[in-house]
């Protein structure tokens, strides 16, 4: 039983998580030179847009901003590891952004356990970006345990949204 | 005759917690609170009178208090006025037991309110074995300004049960909890005091940051809670006197959670993390000086003092999955105490000692459980979606605790329970609520 609905909702993380990156990866599947890439396409793109690949709206939509994690885990899948490639590569292309991750668990727990296990789960975030070159200065994270679901059914669906740890960028003190 | 009558009184509700010494007590009129439940005792309270012109609604309410606490015990069953055959019309009048016999109450309380020029409120009573033709105990009065009379019909009461229970009692005390509005994913949360049924509420915190978790100190006179207020999770202390809080966890760039007082209020332990690690704290209030007292990669939270501050109860994953521990209170190796199938956590003392109330999650279930310090027959009291956060009503019979709805519409609410299982009631607030801690006997 426990077995089963584990593996169930491994399949539903895979889903949504291949879902967020499919525009980015399907087309760069190495996951090394997509923020790159888009750096050099600078004609004809309103600052600030999700074309701007500068832009926050960018980050949040072509890199993917957040991460999925099996129930009571913090470990990050291959396809976690791919998007948070994503994230350090554009963090390192912009350099003037600050990250604040937030971890999140589903609301099968209890409350203080799952501040915990956020926690957990946004530092992995935060240690594998800091691996791949971002500098620990730039980045904080902080739980917010099962207090800020963005799904609200009590189905596997929904929780499986909800075990999340997102990356929040904001422009950095020099501007 | 009187050896009938005797056992007849003799009540018996859950377990293990009633010495046998206790039996040699004073009167008949008794509810052991032992084993197994025959069934509640019935009593009679007529309309306190009303001793001036101001005092007459002020006793019918003050009455009214007074029924709905002890009945809310589920030890006692009130006999509904329209049954009584006597009238008392003067505190001073003698019984006549034979009529409240003949109507099978057991127990007999009157008493009369007064309000004095000043506004003042003065409540007596007296509590009678009807069947033995006597008083049990001695009339007491009680004073306050007006605004107290709930106070003074929960004094009242909690002689009542304390009397007819030989046990401690637990109506004039309040409840800190968080007060939820608002949808799942759009939940706003303040910190809320109240009496322990639910009246007097006042709000402690506004809605603009999460709160979690308050506690009560051991003399009810501040909140500890965890606070997002500095966009972070933080250890706050709240003076309830002046509604005035500070942060008591400063350290830049970690989270500190699951505070609770020692039992001599002097010391916090709380919950910090360090990267992926989560141990548990404590800090001396007054010198804000900290001492670690869990090491090791796992999450550590939700400590607990015994009662006597020696030892402390808490959860850890090290062992793979969500279990509960104990350890010396100056810290070191915890020693497992949950064996069962499944996860435990939010393990709280018994202000009695012997118990420890967890919530545990198993087969999708949640429920409230206790077991014994060595976490030996242990026993749920509760099962549904997601019950969590017992807290012990200051005598160790009842506990509170939050439960919420499954779905997208889910919601709060704040239950009690009787440590048998039974009397499961659900305490009246306003909006959800969730994370209760019961404050002392005031």
């Amino acid at each position: 039983m426990k077995h089963t609905s584990k593996a169930l909702m491994l399949v539903a993380a895979l889903a949504v998580g291949a879902c967020t990156n499919a525009d980015r990866f399907d087309n760069d599947p190495s996951g090394g030179g997509g923020a790159g890439a888009g750096t050099g396409q600078s004609t004809g793109i309103i600052p600030g847009s999700a074309n701007d690949p500068t832009s926050s709206a960018y980050f949040q939509q072509t890199v993917g901003d957040r991460v999925l994690f099996a129930v009571d885990q913090s470990t990050l899948g291959p396809e976690a590891r791919a998007t948070l490639e994503g994230q350090a590569q554009w963090l390192l292309t912009n350099p003037d952004y600050l990250a604040v991750i937030e971890g999140h668990a589903d609301e099968q727990g209890t409350r203080e356990y799952n501040l915990a296990l956020g926690a957990r789960r946004a530092n992995a975030v935060m240690e594998y970006l800091i691996s791949k070159g971002v500098a620990g200065s730039r980045l904080k994270f902080v739980s917010y345990g099962k207090e800020r679901p963005i799904e609200v059914c009590s189905e596997e669906a929904c929780y499986a949204k909800n075990r999340r740890a997102v990356t929040i960028i904001s422009a950095g003190l020099t501007g | 005759m009187r050896q009938a009558v005797t056992a007849a009184l003799m009540l018996v509700l859950s377990g293990i917690l009633m010495p046998l010494a206790a039996l040699a007590q004073s009167g008949p009129l008794r509810i052991e609170i032992t084993e197994g439940v025959i069934e509640p005792l019935p009593y009679a309270v007529p309309g306190f009178v009303a001793e001036s012109f101001e005092a007459q609604q002020l006793a019918q309410q003050v009455t009214q208090v007074i029924a709905a606490d002890l009945t809310g015990t589920g030890l006692f069953r009130e006999i509904p006025r329209e049954a009584h055959i006597s009238q008392i019309t003067s505190f001073a009048s003698p019984i006549a037991f034979a009529d409240w016999k003949a109507i099978n109450a057991q127990a007999l309380i009157t008493g009369a309110v007064t309000v004095d020029g000043a506004g003042g409120v003065v409540v007596k009573f007296r509590v009678w074995d009807v069947f033995a033709g006597t008083e049990l105990g001695q009339g007491m009065q009680f004073s306050s300004t007006a605004d107290g009379w709930r106070r003074l019909a929960h004094k009242v009461a909690d002689q009542v049960y304390s009397r007819i229970t030989g046990e401690t009692p637990y109506f004039d005390s309040r409840v800190v909890f968080v007060s939820e509005t608002g949808p799942k994913n759009e939940r706003a949360k303040r910190l809320a005091i109240m009496d322990y049924d639910g009246e007097n509420l006042q709000y402690l915190t506004d809605s603009s940051a999460i709160v979690l978790a308050p506690r009560f100190s051991p003399g009810g006179d501040r909140v500890l809670y965890t606070s997002y207020e500095t966009g972070f999770p933080r250890v706050h202390v709240l003076s309830v006197g002046n509604v005035q809080s500070r942060i008591l966890q400063t350290t830049e760039g970690v989270m500190s959670f699951a505070p609770r007082f020692s039992p001599d209020g002097t010391t916090v332990v709380y919950s910090m993390t360090q990267g992926s690690n989560t141990d548990i704290w404590a800090m001396d209030i007054a010198s804000g000086a900290t001492r670690r007292l869990t090491t090791g990669p796992a999450i550590d939270t939700a400590p607990s003092f015994s009662p006597d501050g020696s030892q402390i109860v808490f959860e850890s994953d090290r062992s793979g999955s969500q279990q509960l521990y104990i350890m010396p209170a100056a810290g070191g190796e915890g020693t497992r105490i949950s064996f069962g199938q499944g996860r435990y956590g939010t393990p709280v003392w018994s202000p009695r000692g012997d118990l420890i109330a967890f919530t545990k999650q198993n087969a999708g279930r949640f429920h409230i459980g206790v077991m014994r310090t060595d976490g030996s027959e242990e026993r749920l009291l509760t099962a549904s979606f997601l019950d969590e956060g017992p807290t012990w009503a200051p005598n160790g019979r009842v506990i509170m605790f939050s439960r919420e709805t499954q779905g997208a519409q889910g919601a709060t609410a704040l239950y009690s329970v009787d440590i048998s299982g039974r009397n499961l009631r659900r305490v009246r607030t306003p909006s959800g609520g969730s994370d209760p801690s019961w404050g002392p006997l005031q």
